[in-house]
């Protein structure tokens, strides 16, 4: 079964997330006022496997052994089955 | 003594390594990423530069290629390994020194002079300066804050190398900018001895880190 995979890595809360106040100065400069701007990577493939939790337990070393860096990220793990065509 | 020069796809401090090691008195010998026998050598240098162009995260890639086993088995061998500046990311990737080196408080490339405490003499390539001998090197990097979340081991076992003294310029937690693993033998840091190793340079300030390695 074909699966689509979706990986959401984000700065673990309370680390200094440098992009993010950047971004937040610079829409000030445009007079927008927000808070509490956050950046996050979205990394998508598709793969093979028997069951979603099959798909979980590959991503999910992927994520520890390549994708994140366990020290400073949080991640998200996204499966979807994918549609007949 | 023959210590290796990694080099991946993006790396550009090698051959500056390289000058230095042979101003030191080494046998430098350049060793390519697929590399995974490297018992040979008696020591170990990771240059700077951007491998695979820093995509992921800095060192991210680097950090999973064969020569890498190479390293760990280098290390086992209780032999010196010196990772600088994206060589130093990398070896906090492979997890060989703690904590990690992200991206700069201000998030610019960071090119400048330093002044840096040298806080520790056990590793070989701080073991021809004094403790808290303050030294002028160079830094050029994007992501060399150093965050930890366990300060307290990294100080209760002598795992600062070096310090920025007086200016932080890129944010590191307690401004440090150089970490050993537990042995001391294993080393990571954001500045570039290599590149202040000849007076001709503005210092040679750095060369003691080659002739540290040249005599372990």
């Amino acid at each position: 079964m074909k699966y689509d995979v979706e990986v959401k890595i984000s700065l673990k809360k309370g680390m200094l997330n440098p992009e993010a106040s950047t971004i937040q100065r610079a829409l000030a400069l445009l007079g927008y006022e927000v808070q509490d701007t956050d950046t996050v990577n979205i990394v998508k493939f598709s793969m093979d496997e028997e069951d979603t939790n099959a798909v979980e337990k590959e991503v999910d070393d992927m994520c520890q052994r390549l994708l994140c860096n366990p020290v400073i990220h949080n991640y998200e793990i996204q499966i979807s089955p994918m549609r007949d065509e | 003594m023959k210590v290796g020069v990694i080099r991946f796809p993006g790396s550009n401090c090698d051959r500056d390594v390289y000058h230095a090691l042979e101003l030191a008195g080494g046998e430098p010998e350049f060793i390519w990423w697929n590399q995974k026998d490297i018992s040979h050598l008696d020591a170990a240098v990771i240059p700077g530069g951007f491998s695979y162009g820093d995509y992921l995260r800095a060192g991210a890639i680097a950090a999973i290629t064969p020569v890498i086993e190479g390293i760990k088995s280098l290390v086992k061998d209780e032999k010196p390994v010196l990772g600088i500046c994206n060589g130093a990311q990398i070896l906090a990737e492979v997890g060989l020194v703690p904590g990690v080196f992200t991206v700069n408080e201000n998030p610019k490339f960071n090119c400048q002079w330093t002044q840096l405490k040298v806080k520790t003499k056990r590793t070989p390539f701080t073991s021809g300066y004094s403790k808290d001998e303050i030294i002028k090197l160079p830094v050029a990097h994007a992501e060399g804050r150093y965050f930890n979340e366990n300060m307290e081991s990294l100080k209760e076992n002598d795992q600062i190398v070096l310090q920025f003294e007086g200016e932080n310029p890129n944010g590191s937690m307690e401004s440090i900018t150089g970490v050993c693993d537990e042995t001391g033998l294993v080393c990571a840091v954001m500045p570039h001895p290599e590149r202040a190793s000849e007076l001709i340079l503005g210092s040679d300030d750095g060369l003691k880190f080659f002739k540290g390695i040249v005599n372990y």
